[in-house]
């Protein structure tokens, strides 16, 4: 694991406010990325030669949503969508974990889903692993050259990793439950 | 063609038109429910887009409905050529979240396993690449090969096709008494029919001519598209999670003796009796993908050798596994193991006091390896299409989850 003190001191330095936060003590330590910062340190992390992740293993989006009210109203953290990227250096036999936090949808309004810059052009596997998350967690890669569903029809309504998904009756005829 | 006019069929016959070719969703080389879709140009395809998610079954969102004990049958359906791979992967990410020690017969059981389906997965890969490419006998003796290690997992769990032994905590139950005798005895009898799949396959000069130089996948290439596995070892990359990967998984093959396969321009693991590479043949191509399978096979045999006589000396038991109900403490671990495709990777985060994890991720090595297809089949003949999938060994249901 490459993620430690020396190179959060390093990323701070060079992106400032733009590293929003740490974890050096989780299992997987992470790195905490502002939206808007997001391309730049990506690119960093590749080029940099004594980091060199050259290879996106995943994206994912980890859901912090609770439907029950009683749950949520205990729950320790305000609703939000973690936009999860693991890295790898194949020439460094090293990985990583870089986290976004996003809103669940883009100002507050329901059915918006959130925008964040793709990283498309850093890493060419993430176009697939865009689409699948924005098929299935619904967060818009704004730069990704062809942003379409890719598990689910093109025509499907909702994005069905989000918790409070609700499964469609009905989907052309076909009874769903 | 709605022009009935003779003359101007001919006049047509001569020029080629682009036109768009549907290949699957169940054509039989797409391995499963695969659809390309093709911009042909006579026989030459300009592109080729593959549309995925006809399996798709929501593994992940019931990740997220279930406990880790509940979620191992819906591992083996991910990869369902090497369903014990899947599980081991699963069992290892939840192992890491509750950090999990296993005593050492589980470690050489586990090795055992694991690698005995690897054999079986890569079997299934040659011989129905040899049936991509038109030849029927390597398929059917791989499948007769294949059934005597279904015999051996059957046997420990009761199940041929979804198999789930491997389970967070250790194993279901401890090996049958008589069961590494059958197994010493598959790979006596084993390993000295290799040799036949390379005169069949590997050395064969049509089976050559049709892999040798296709399909090529620079080094670069391959690691832009994330591939792993056998996939990017055939284009010259030194790396093998079983080596290099996460210290919980390295662990588990510390003090085996093995050799990653990794193919350089003519040059071979130093014990390898095996075929030369063709002079046709260059990195990164069919063949060279190919190879990695066939010889990968024999480090698997080597490795469970090396399990079986570890797992006589070892002591301890056959691990406890976790209680359905657990309750997985508040953290997230990803893990990723070699599985017989590539890398498979495992992805649990739990909130703390619930039995049930928030999200359960599957990051699977066929979804990174296809999304490469596009590029591979840029300007290739329709018929070397078969040739570039069936090299990438795909398994659908680990795509479409």
């Amino acid at each position: 694991m490459v993620i430690d003190e020396s190179l959060l001191q390093k990323l701070r330095e060079r992106f400032g406010d733009k590293i929003a936060g740490a974890s050096l003590e989780s299992i997987d330590p992470w790195i905490e990325v502002a939206p808007e910062g997001l391309v730049e340190v990506c690119r960093y992390l590749k080029d940099e030669p004594s980091i060199a992740f050259d290879c996106l293993n995943s994206i994912c989006v980890v859901d912090y949503c609770e439907t029950d009210p009683k749950k949520a109203a205990k729950a320790p953290w305000q609703p939000h969508l973690e936009v999860v990227y693991h890295l790898t250096s194949v020439q460094r036999k090293t990985s990583g974990v870089l986290k976004v936090m996003l809103p669940r949808w883009k100002d507050g309004v329901e059915g918006e889903i959130p925008e964040l810059a793709s990283v498309s052009s850093v890493w060419i596997a993430a176009d697939w692993h865009e689409r699948e998350v924005y098929d299935l967690s619904g967060v818009y890669f704004v730069g990704h050259p062809n942003l379409r569903r890719i598990l689910c029809p093109e025509d499907w309504v909702g994005h069905p990793l989000r918790k409070d998904y609700v499964m469609p009756l009905e989907y052309h005829g076909i009874r769903g439950r | 063609m709605s022009n009935s006019n003779p003359t101007e069929i001919v006049e047509l016959d001569v020029r080629t038109d682009e036109m768009l070719v549907n290949m699957g969703p169940q054509h039989p080389s797409t391995h499963g429910v695969l659809r390309l879709v093709l911009r042909t140009d006579g026989e030459v395809v300009s592109e080729a887009v593959p549309h995925i998610g006809y399996l798709h079954r929501c593994a992940e969102k019931i990740g997220e409905n279930l406990t880790p004990r509940q979620f191992i049958p819906y591992t083996d359906r991910m990869d369902y050529l090497a369903g014990m791979n899947m599980n081991l992967g699963w069992a290892l990410a939840v192992e890491k979240l509750l950090n999990y020690d296993l005593p050492d017969k589980v470690r050489h059981t586990r090795v055992m396993i694991s690698e005995l389906n690897r054999i079986a997965s890569h079997l299934v890969g040659m011989g129905t690449y040899g049936l991509d490419l038109g030849t029927f006998s390597p398929f059917l003796y791989a499948f007769r090969e294949r059934e005597k290690i279904l015999d051996l997992l059957e046997w420990v769990c009761g199940a041929r096709l979804t198999y789930s032994y491997i389970t967070p905590g250790g194993v279901t139950a401890d090996l049958p008494s008589d069961w590494i005798g059958k197994c010493r005895a598959f790979l006596d009898q084993f390993e000295p029919q290799i040799p036949d799949y390379h005169t069949l396959l590997t050395t064969n000069a049509i089976f050559i001519k049709r892999t040798a130089g296709i399909g090529l996948m620079p080094a670069e290439m391959a690691i832009a598209y994330g591939c792993s596995g056998p996939v990017i070892r055939g284009s010259g990359i030194d790396h093998d999670l079983r080596r290099d990967g996460d210290p919980r998984y390295r662990a588990m093959y510390e003090g085996y003796d093995f050799e990653v396969i990794v193919q350089k321009n003519g040059s071979y693991p130093k014990d390898q009796v095996y075929p030369a590479v063709p002079d046709e043949a260059i990195l990164g191509d069919c063949w060279h993908r190919f190879y990695v399978r066939m010889l990968e096979v024999i480090q698997a045999i080597k490795l469970i050798r090396q399990a079986m006589d570890f797992y006589e000396k070892a002591s301890g038991d056959w691990g406890t596994p976790i209680k359905l109900n657990t309750k997985l403490p508040a953290g997230e671990a990803y893990l990723e193991t070699e599985a017989p495709r590539g890398q498979m990777g495992f992805y649990v985060v739990a909130d703390g006091g619930d039995p049930i994890p928030r999200r359960a991720r599957a990051r699977s090595s066929c979804f990174s390896n296809l999304s490469v297809v596009e590029e591979l089949c840029r300007n290739c003949l329709i018929a070397d299409i078969p040739a570039i999938v069936g090299s990438l060994d795909i398994v659908m249901g680990e795509i479409d989850r």
